[in-house]
């Protein structure tokens, strides 16, 4: 029997095991939103197509599984591109399906028609333009294959209105194979490279562990807690390799970097070995790359060979999958000795002298102790997703991430509004897991049209504000750079009254004042069924320490007086 | 320094664009770019000339390697190699120097491909040092349109091959995909 272009894509998505899609209809879409209608896989309606890709991201980065989105063209397709660039830098697995115009019509400016397979070419992982209904089958098959395998990314399918209405058999393929995409074909001379890592690793007396998001895509968590436990080479994570590893246990140097912590960036900046593992060397990692790390001979352990000894030398590169390369590196590595005890001594010193600390006098709230108090009363558990800003860092520095999957947050691309929609995503997947999400009031504003996504789903996200009525990183830097003339940062004025605002959305809201009220409001927000917003009014002029500066190395730190 | 870097592509549309994207989103100037089918009409070779530090152009081709419709990168510039460049000149002229123009031409192994009473086409394949010469001695006699292909290449010995678009096999198969790849990787 043929069955139109539509009822192929749909009958393909299940046939990839997709349970959600996130979107909402248009014109050239329609064929497949009516096919969608009769399909078990669930529409999860959203108001904006931005939020549909975070979503889709949440979901994706919450599960390991690719998150799907169906949009319509134009417009709808435009606004996809943060969500998609946001996915991109991090290596989440999307698929992005886009409508768009008559294949005849295609570059005549016809209505709502963009260019988008070119708009995204330098965003995705990689894209198509369906051109041919015969094709459905194997360009979703290719899209779902290349977004999930390898280093993971974003794919956009571009599906002309014409193609969704023409007719064919249709016909599953059975395999996958792009000759000129090879994924899980290990890179020759691993082994080799791994054997000198190893050797590397034997002489080193200063040792570091420095992992990044790679890790936790990989599933690499068994192996790197079993490296870490037979060396005892302390280890330190990027803000996407948070929860690789048990930030409580005391091999833990927590986050390094920007707003790592000092006792990382001393350890890196003194290490005489750095095994980077699934990390890429952002420069909100390294400060300035030429005085990162300057003792140290640096093994790089990446999936992308175009990762490596792009920003810094890498003496021993090693392109693989993580997991596959920790299997093998645990079995070439010896146990703990006695020869790094020195080293560690030296740590243990540094955490005594700089510990993580912030303000925490008085009745105001400080954001950070909002943030541990969630981190305790859910046992480091929950799934925490963020947007973008100080909340973001304080997050970062203060849960104390136990589980991997368990931070989502734009790392790389930085989207302010990310969090919200994520944390919709990441509990649709994760229906049985508390998902926290901390937001900052200027980010919350970016995507809060989600809030009807949440309600009408009835998604038990607990969300918390970092109200300080700034745009506060960028308050921060004016305070510490441009002599606190807070141009276009002072955002309280332009709030709207957040209890009101989501309460018109039927979604229980709380306001809190006081630190006093912080553990009570927690605790309520966690008991309620459905979603909770809670607006935390936080010191408003609380900053993000220690802080590496711009241009600076990482050991030249900033800290609260 | 100067690179040539042979690129062998998947035959489709918008491949052409991602590779000349990856160029233009480092602000990279392309100095030549020739594309033209294979011995197998499915796969396309694209030879880009373009300057920039090693790391960079080490960098640029990791990325290339990346796309998903690239099959296989080679920088030739370290290698022996065949490099040659097709030029189109016409150039004025008349009866008192049109001999001048045509020692030119014997000398550099030029061919006459069309005159007419106020100019010479001269058809010129070469090095890219030649086709310098010979431009700067033609140069006085006023050049009125020059059309180069860019440069092509290859290595003198070896050859860069697509692996069947198969894996070898009839059907999808997985066994010989690992045969594909050392073919792919550098």
């Amino acid at each position: 029997m043929k069955l139109t272009g539509a009822q192929i894509l749909i009958k393909c998505l299940e046939k990839e095991g997709v349970k959600h899609v996130f979107g909402l209809p248009g014109g050239v879409i329609l064929p497949t939103y009516d096919v969608l209608y009769d399909s078990k896989i669930k529409l999860i309606l959203t108001k904006h197509e931005q939020g549909a890709t975070h979503m889709a991201d949440g979901y994706a980065r919450a599960t390991g599984r690719p998150g799907v989105c169906l949009v319509t063209s134009g417009p709808a397709a435009t606004n996809t591109v943060t969500g998609l660039a946001t996915a991109y830098m991090d290596s989440v697995p999307l698929v992005c399906i886009t409508g768009q115009v008559t294949t005849n019509a295609i570059g005549s400016d016809a209505f709502q028609e963009v260019d988008i397979v070119g708009i995204t070419r330098p965003i995705t992982k990689h894209n198509f333009l369906i051109k041919d209904v015969r094709d459905i089958a194997r360009i979703v098959r290719e899209a779902f294959y290349i977004a999930t395998t390898g280093k993971p990314g974003p794919v956009l399918i571009d599906f002309p209105v014409d193609v969704s209405r023409a007719k064919t058999d249709f016909v599953w393929p059975k395999d996958v194979f792009i000759r000129s995409y090879q994924p899980d074909v290990e890179c020759p001379g691993v082994e080799e490279q791994l054997q000198k890592a190893a050797d590397l690793i034997r002489a080193s007396k200063r040792p570091v562990l420095y992992v990044g998001g790679g890790a936790i895509i990989s599933g690499a968590e068994k192996e790197i807690r079993e490296f870490v436990q037979k060396t005892g080479i302390p280890i330190t994570t990027t803000i996407l390799g948070l929860g690789i590893f048990p930030e409580t246990h005391a091999s833990s140097l927590r986050m390094l970097g920007m707003h790592g912590t000092h006792f990382a960036n001393y350890a890196v900046q003194n290490a005489d070995v750095l095994i980077g593992i699934g990390a890429r060397f952002d420069d909100r990692v390294t400060g300035n790359v030429a005085k990162f790390a300057p003792h140290a001979k640096v093994i790089h352990v990446d999936i992308d060979p175009s990762s490596i000894s792009k920003t810094v030398r890498v003496h021993v590169p090693v392109v693989s999958d993580v997991k596959s390369a920790m299997e093998k590196l645990n079995c070439l590595v010896t146990d703990k000795r006695p020869d790094i005890e020195g080293w560690l001594a030296q740590i243990a010193a540094w955490k005594q002298k700089h510990p993580m600390k912030y303000d925490a006098a008085g009745q105001k709230i400080h954001p950070a102790y909002v943030i541990e108090q969630i981190g305790e009363l859910t046992q480091h558990k929950a799934i925490v997703v963020t947007g973008v800003g100080q909340h973001q860092m304080w997050a970062a520095q203060w849960y104390r991430f136990d589980r991997p999957r368990t931070m989502l947050t734009s790392g790389g691309l930085g989207t302010m509004g990310y969090g919200f929609p994520a944390s919709i995503g990441a509990q649709l997947g994760k229906p049985q897991e508390t998902v926290i999400c901390i937001e900052g009031d200027g980010s919350f504003q970016m995507t809060m049209t989600e809030l009807a996504t949440a309600a009408y789903h009835k998604v038990p996200i607990k969300v918390f504000i970092m109200d300080n009525g700034y745009y506060g990183m960028v308050r921060q830097w004016q305070e510490l750079f441009y002599k606190r003339r807070y141009s276009g940062s002072v955002i309280g004025p332009t709030n709207p009254d957040f209890v009101k605002l989501v309460g018109a959305y039927g979604i229980l809201a709380i306001r809190i004042r006081e630190k006093k009220e912080v553990i009570p409001a927690i605790k309520k927000a966690l008991a309620h069924k459905g979603p909770v917003v809670v607006q935390c009014l936080v010191s408003k002029e609380a900053n993000v320490y220690p802080m590496v500066p711009a241009g600076n190395a990482l050991d030249q730190i900033m800290d609260m007086a | 320094m100067q690179h040539t870097v042979s690129v062998l592509v998947e035959n489709h549309f918008g491949v052409l664009a991602r590779v000349a994207g990856l160029f233009s989103a480092r602000g990279f100037n392309i100095d030549s770019l020739a594309v033209g089918e294979t011995q197998d009409p499915e796969v396309s070779r694209m030879t880009v000339v373009a300057k920039g530090d090693d790391r960079v152009v080490e960098q640029i081709m990791k990325q290339l390697n990346k796309l998903v419709d690239v099959i296989r990168v080679e920088d030739l510039t370290a290698k022996d190699m065949i490099a040659r460049e097709l030029v189109l000149i016409k150039v004025r002229a008349n009866a008192s120097n049109r001999n001048d123009i045509m020692h030119v031409v014997n000398t550099f192994r030029a061919k006459i491909v069309d005159v007419s009473p106020e100019s010479l086409t001269i058809e010129v394949t070469g090095s890219e040092g030649k086709i310098d010469a010979m431009l700067e001695l033609l140069r006085p006699f006023d050049l009125q349109e020059v059309v180069r292909t860019g440069q092509i290449a290859m290595a003198r010995r070896g050859q860069l091959k697509a692996p069947s678009k198969c894996g070898g096999k009839s059907g999808p198969c997985r066994s010989s995909k690992k045969q594909a790849k050392k073919t792919k990787k550098k």
